[in-house]
């Protein structure tokens, strides 16, 4: 047993001191507590409902009723499948296009500060002007008779009947639109902070430009490269704006929309809370599988 | 091909650029389109939609509902997580683990299980859906980046500088808002304007939430199917542009700082 040698003042000091963060932490943990934990838990009892025979539509009692898994689960793996997959290209597209435009703003510019500035107002501000409007927008300018529609089919990458609205690839090049700035902003924190005197040493030890390069900055940037896959992968996967605005039909839909339908079309409030409560589970697995074999302290 | 990196980022980060903008000038073309409701063809110029931007029904009552909620919903979730961030950073308190992961899992929950699971207790608790709900989910999923940004800031203050106030006879309290506070205003500024704008442009959270509650994004999403009114893009457009001035100034301010730093 240890002795506690502090006097009576320091502990009471100490006490007061404990008190005030408590009452800096309780409103906002309250808060989370009874609109986000409890929520979960509804939503997991929700999963388990029962319709009783003859019930009407949208009538539920509570239960526990496993089946509805089975059920939603052997009706909509497809969609489930889809969006980890479409999710997983447009995080990899996002990192093919987003780390060399963060590199040109943070290293490549360090030195020219006013087009640095002008590119990182043109990176943020994307997130003021409407999700939705954006990609309505996508769509029209992907649309039959828009320019790079017209141009593909004069190039023949595309055949003269073919379409780029309401297909795989307009949904995955609007998921990875829409959440680039996600993934460039990280890269972008984590390279600002990048020493280039490290790229010149290794150079001077002879190391080519490439090796630098896989040696020195794509390890230093891990962090930013780290989160911003995460920032990308999670909402991408949840997402049905992109897939009901820029693809739906039954090669698109993601399952966001599943659950959406679920929830307000069919109200089958089990089915729905099963999928969302599947769709968090695997993500969460994902997750955790992706911070054990690649994590980073400095996430945090 | 030795120096491939050399003309390979240039390239690509300037088209990803391009592939970023490119929507934004449409929006922006589009807003001056004589185009009548639906808005999918261009028309011909003209100045009306901006001389008149609650031209199109329901456009401005939905800009407004979304103003509303994203102020009401940032002054709270800002106020909220920075208690939680200086807390977590700077006292000891028992259940920390379960602290963290409650702030970390709405980061890491889909945007769709997020509003499924409020629509669940919000049916369980027999609430009417409307302004109170949507704010209510604003607030729990502004909160985690409000508490990630600020934390990132109180962590990298030298509590030293705290210490010192105390040496000199400042009181606990006159030391916050003396020292602490100021240095971390930037971190919470940032915060709340993220907060802001997560909340006026977030859709899937809202449409759970919202029953027949018109936001500006659910507004646009329910009008795409028969066509945008052009005064929706003048909105986007006039969004844009203000944010750009606030990110400008913002740039500028930081660069002032800077040099009076330097130059100290």
């Amino acid at each position: 047993m240890s002795v506690d040698l502090r006097s009576k003042d320091e502990v009471r000091a100490e006490r007061r001191k404990n008190r005030t963060g408590i009452y800096l932490i309780s409103p906002g943990l309250l808060v989370l507590a009874l609109f986000f934990a409890l929520p979960v838990v509804i939503l997991l009892a929700m999963s388990l409902y029962v319709k009783p025979p003859g019930a009407e539509i949208g009538e539920f009692v509570p239960g526990f009723e496993l089946g509805n898994y089975a059920t939603v689960l052997s009706a909509y793996w497809p969609e489930l499948l889809r969006s980890f997959w479409f999710a997983l290209i447009a995080t990899v597209l996002a990192l093919l296009i987003g780390f060399p435009m963060a590199y040109l703003v943070a290293v490549r510019l360090r030195e020219r500060t006013l087009l640095q500035g002008i590119l990182l107002v043109l990176l943020i501000a994307p997130f003021f002007s409407s999700f939705i409007l954006r990609t309505q927008a996508w769509k029209q300018i992907l649309a039959d008779e828009g320019f790079v529609a017209q141009a593909l089919k004069f190039i023949a990458i595309l055949p003269a009947d073919g379409h780029l609205t309401a297909t795989p690839f307009a949904v995955v090049a609007g998921l990875t639109y829409n959440f680039l700035p996600f993934m460039v902003l990280p890269i972008y924190a984590n390279l600002g902070r990048l020493d280039t005197r490290l790229l010149e040493a290794s150079g001077d030890l002879y190391a080519s430009p490439m090796t630098s390069f896989a040696k020195v900055t794509l390890p230093m940037s891990a962090p930013g490269i780290f989160a911003g896959t995460l920032l990308t992968f999670i909402p991408a996967a949840g997402d049905y704006v992109n897939s009901a605005l820029l693809g739906n039909n039954r090669d698109t839909t993601m399952i966001g929309q599943v659950i959406d339908s679920r929830f307000f079309k069919v109200i089958d409030y089990p089915g729905a809370s099963a999928l969302s409560f599947i769709l968090m589970i695997s993500i969460l697995i994902l997750v955790t599988i992706y911070i054990r074999r690649f994590g980073t302290e400095e996430l945090m | 091909m030795k120096n491939i990196g050399r003309w390979l980022i240039p390239v690509v980060g300037g088209a990803a650029f391009i592939y970023l903008l490119v929507p934004i000038a449409y929006i922006f073309v589009f807003s001056f389109n004589d185009g009548g409701r639906a808005n999918l063809q261009w028309q011909g110029f003209t100045l009306d939609n901006w001389l008149n931007p609650c031209g199109a029904p329901a456009v401005c009552e939905s800009l407004v509902h979304s103003l509303q909620i994203g102020s009401v919903a940032t002054i709270i979730a800002t106020a909220l997580g920075t208690g939680i961030a200086i807390g977590l950073v700077r006292y000891k308190f028992r259940f920390r683990k379960l602290t963290d992961v409650l702030i970390i899992l709405p980061l890491a929950t889909p945007e769709v299980v997020l509003g499924a699971s409020l629509l669940a207790q919000f049916l369980n608790l027999g609430w009417e859906l409307g302004y109170t709900t949507i704010v209510i989910a604003h607030v729990v999923f502004c909160m985690s980046f409000v508490i990630v940004t600020v934390r990132a800031r109180v962590s990298s203050l030298d509590s030293r500088l705290e210490e010192a106030a105390a040496d000199l006879y400042a009181s606990p309290r006159a030391a916050f808002w003396k020292i602490t506070f100021p240095l971390l205003l930037p971190g919470i500024v940032a915060a709340a304007l993220l907060s802001f704008a997560m909340s006026f442009d977030d859709f899937i959270i809202t449409n759970f939430n919202s029953g027949s509650f018109q936001t500006f994004p659910k507004f646009i999403y329910v009008s795409a199917t028969r066509g945008i009114p052009p005064q929706a893009n003048v909105i986007g457009s006039a969004m844009f542009i203000v944010a750009l001035l606030v990110v400008i100034i913002g740039q500028v301010l930081s660069y002032r700082k800077k040099k009076q730093l330097e130059n100290a």
